[in-house]
């Protein structure tokens, strides 16, 4: 470690002011920042000491809570390939296949977000933000894994530098910037982004009734279709029948985009976010309210098999749980205010619910509810905010 | 009756190095100091005395030209043996060699009966001359109250819950009297209240317990409980246009003094804290007192800072430096000046942290006691609202709001989110805990600044 640091304090010169390498100090500092906490010292006035926790911690527990639904999407994707060619889906093969599928996506989503943050950095000149660590592996997650890497790249690129460099930088952001790669992509490349993509084929053929459809997608059928009376029946008609058993919605072991299948983990994941008080509680729990309860009320009118699918399904189908955890939580685009965040996740449970079940042109509402309620999300902070402001005038006696 | 205020918001940091409660003895160290920084909003300080000159205690040594009554006395006598300028010839400290006896200024002796019956005009001007004003400090700014004003009401925390703060039981053990006459004092003051603010979660010394004509209300909780600002909050806040002072007791006990015993004695007792002072306990010392002479052979290492006050709003002192007007503690602790491998990384059961992010585990032990040094474990980043501000100001005060209104410099934002409530110690634990490392405390300094010239 010392012959590191002695390393680092030599060429530190050329990065300072005066330096020859002086455009490229963030990008020096980034480097020598995540090898070495440095040796600042708190100033003369104010505290004199500081929490341990910094940016990259808290960047990093996120990370981390990412990781079960990481680990059982790169399983998932092999298995449901192996069980659509009508191979025997063995574990390890599976986890196999899906390292190859879904390694590539996450490298490049992390190099093309990582150039233009470096980019950003030394042009705008401030320090390289940690914020990247979470928006880079959240974007593999919540696409397909047969997606094309070029997208991969191209939607990164896109979110990194609309969504997010365009307003400042991490902490200023308006939109979730992996919620904008992936609309970004739904509507630019919809046909790599919707249908039957959700497995991964290779160069063998499904077998024979296979169709790859998401629940989402099945229930949407069941609306269209005549004679069906409700969803789960064609949840059950469909190919490899108990597939779609609530347990298995539950599980995860569906097609569906890399991470967001399984409920199990991602709750997995709010359970770390939650005991490290680093994601919100309020929202995750209003979200889930808000998709329930929009459920009941779609259930009291009852005008077709989807509205009338038991409230609960839609908890476990589509990837309501993923958004839940960590896009509605997101501390820089979600309702900053107590009240706020409230009434921020109820809303989005309630839109999730709305644009799945009245727009069958999106099959999934999470992401659109998401995106829609950032958008909003200063504005219940106004009011709350404003509430809060007028306490304090009323009792002013000037 | 009173009132129990329970607050469930803040935080306790819980540090090594803990006074016991003995007092050590007198310590007269051989120069005390009078700094003009110690004051916000001393804006143009004319200077009285000269080098060379003797004083006694209680001799003026400046004012302020902005508010000529108010003056700055010397706390011991002796000879004035340097005035140190910074830039730009500020005043930065007035050095007195002080005397083996002390010799005081007098002023009218008044029994306690005589008190009740003074005149408004007649206090302040004992109280003005004799250097004990500056300790009432008003709010809102928090600079020292304007003697012309009449508050709405006064304000008394007779407990501090920083991080190693003194015992303030032991601080005033005895001056039951002084206490009171000082109360009586202030009651000539304001039209308004009198407010006490005592520890519900402790035992509260008579001092406190027993005064006469003060409304007494109880406050549990964690930091910053026992800050004054959060008392005001709940009991009486301030709003536009709202004066209320606020007076700690030791100064309470200090303007008392001044009046049954017509001298003005800056003697009070302090603390050595910390985790790097071998043998931390109390010693009685007067204000302005050079601190070296507590320190010398008191140390574990030599790369430690020196903090007069706390480690929440204290201020870095030299070896040689000097005890601050409002301080009544010295804190020692680690100087944090160095690399750290992976540190952002690493988990730790060492640390104390609100957060319970990746590997901060100190949480898992609540009764242990942590050494902290000054690093800053970690750089500075962009505002990222991750909602702990919030929960460490038990107050309806959205911090976060108020300091991007502070930096937008927007006057209607900064009044309407309460900026008039707090000053920096309210919300120094909002500093302490901020993951992007700002500072706090000096961006809510220049939002007050600014309101104030406004």
């Amino acid at each position: 470690m010392k012959a590191l640091r002695e390393f680092l304090d030599k060429q530190r010169p050329h990065f300072e002011k005066g330096g020859k390498l002086e455009k490229y100090y963030y990008g020096f500092e980034a480097a020598e920042t995540f090898l070495f906490t440095p040796n600042h010292t708190t100033a003369a006035k104010g505290v004199q000491i500081r929490d341990a926790v910094d940016l990259k911690r808290m960047m990093m527990t996120v990370v981390i809570a990412m990781i079960p639904p990481l680990l059982f999407g790169i399983w998932n994707t092999g298995y449901q390939h192996y069980l659509a060619v009508g191979e025997d889906p063995e574990f390890w093969k599976s986890v196999g296949l899906g390292l190859q599928l879904v390694l590539p996506i996450i490298i490049v989503s992390y190099a093309a977000g990582g150039a233009v943050e470096g980019l950003f950095a030394i042009v705008r000149k401030h320090p390289i933000n940690e914020g990247f660590l979470v928006t880079g592996m959240l974007i593999p997650l919540i696409l397909p894994a047969t997606i094309p890497l070029w997208q991969v790249a191209l939607a990164t690129v896109f979110a990194v530098v609309i969504a997010k460099e365009v307003f400042g930088g991490t902490g200023m952001n308006v939109l979730n910037v992996a919620m904008t790669a992936r609309a970004f992509l739904y509507f630019a490349y919809p046909s790599d982004m919707a249908g039957d993509v959700w497995v991964y084929y290779g160069d063998k053929q499904a077998v024979e009734g296979y169709t790859g459809a998401t629940p989402l997608a099945l229930a949407q059928e069941a609306n269209l279709a005549e004679g069906v009376t409700t969803v789960q029946s064609t949840f059950q008609s469909s190919w490899f029948g108990d597939m779609y058993e609530p347990w298995h919605l539950f599980f995860g072991d569906i097609p569906g985009s890399i991470g967001e299948t399984s409920v199990l983990m991602c709750l997995i994941g709010s359970a770390i976010l939650i005991a490290t008080g680093v994601g919100y509680w309020k929202i995750q729990v209003s979200v889930f309210a808000g998709a329930f309860a929009m459920g009941l009320l779609n259930n009291a009118i009852g005008l077709n098999p989807f509205m009338e699918m038991p409230a609960y399904y839609h908890l476990i189908i589509g990837s309501l749980a993923f958004g839940t955890v960590y896009m509605a939580t997101d501390p820089v685009s979600a309702a900053h205010t107590e009240t706020g965040k409230w009434i921020y996740g109820f809303l989005i449970g309630v839109i999730t619910v709305i644009i799945r079940v009245f727009n069958p042109a999106y099959p999934e509402g999470v992401m659109l509810a998401v995106l829609l309620m950032n958008v909003f999300a200063p504005l219940i902070d106004f009011y709350v905010v404003n509430a809060n402001k007028k306490r304090r005038i009323s009792r002013a006696t000037v | 009756m009173s009132k129990v205020i329970k607050l469930r918001k803040g935080f306790n940091i819980n540090l090594a190095g803990k006074a016991e409660k003995r007092l050590a003895g007198d310590i007269i160290p051989e120069t005390f100091a009078l700094k003009p920084t110690d004051f916000h909003g001393i804006k143009r300080p004319k200077l009285l005395v000269n080098e060379g000159d003797t004083v006694k205690a209680g001799t003026p040594i400046l004012y302020d030209r902005k508010m000529e009554s108010v003056m700055f006395t010397a706390p011991v006598s002796g000879e004035v043996v340097e005035v140190k300028r910074g830039a730009k010839r500020k005043l930065l400290e007035i050095k007195i060699l002080a005397d083996k006896e002390i010799v005081y200024e007098t002023f009218p002796k008044k029994s306690v009966s005589d008190i009740a019956g003074l005149s408004r005009e007649i206090v302040l001007e004992t109280m003005l001359k004799s250097g004990v004003w500056p300790n009432i400090v008003q709010r809102p700014y928090g600079t020292i109250a304007n003697p012309e004003d009449n508050p709405k009401s006064i304000f008394i925390s007779s407990f501090d819950t920083h991080p190693l703060a003194p015992d303030y039981d032991f601080l005033v053990k005895g001056q039951e009297k002084y206490f009171q006459a000082g109360i009586e004092v202030l009651r000539q003051l304001t039209t308004g209240a009198i407010n006490l603010g005592v520890n519900a979660d402790a035992e509260v010394s008579p001092v406190f317990s027993q005064a006469k004509n003060v409304t007494i209300n109880k406050f549990s909780g964690k930091h910053p409980a026992g800050n004054v600002g959060v008392h005001i909050h709940h009991i009486d806040p301030i709003g536009k246009g709202d004066i209320v002072w606020t007076v700690n007791p030791l100064g309470v006990i200090q303007i008392g003094k001044l009046f049954l015993e017509g001298i003005y004695d800056a003697s009070k007792i302090i603390s050595l804290v910390g985790s790097e002072v071998k043998t931390p306990q109390y010693y009685r010392t007067y204000t302005g007192a050079c601190i070296n002479r507590f320190v010398e052979g008191n140390i574990k290492s030599d790369n430690v800072r020196y903090i007069s006050g706390n480690v929440l709003t204290g201020e870095k002192v030299e070896k040689d430096g000097y005890l601050g007007y409002y301080h009544n503690m010295v804190t020692v602790i680690p100087e944090g000046n160095y690399y750290d491998f992976l540190g952002w990384l690493k988990p730790t059961m060492e640390q104390p942290s609100f957060h319970r992010a990746f590997g901060l585990l100190g949480f898992l032990n609540p009764k242990k006691e942590f050494v902290i040094d000054t690093n800053t474990k970690g750089e500075e980043r962009a505002f990222v609202s991750t909602g702990v501000f919030e929960k460490v100001v038990p107050m309806d005060i959205l911090p976060t709001y108020l300091l991007k209104a502070i930096m937008a410099e927007d006057y209607d934002e900064m009044e309407g989110l309460g900026i008039y409530e707090v000053i920096e110690e309210d919300l120094a634990l909002c500093e302490f805990v901020d993951v992007s490392k700002h500072d706090v405390q000096a961006i809510l300094r220049e939002g007050l600044t600014l309101m104030q010239n406004s």
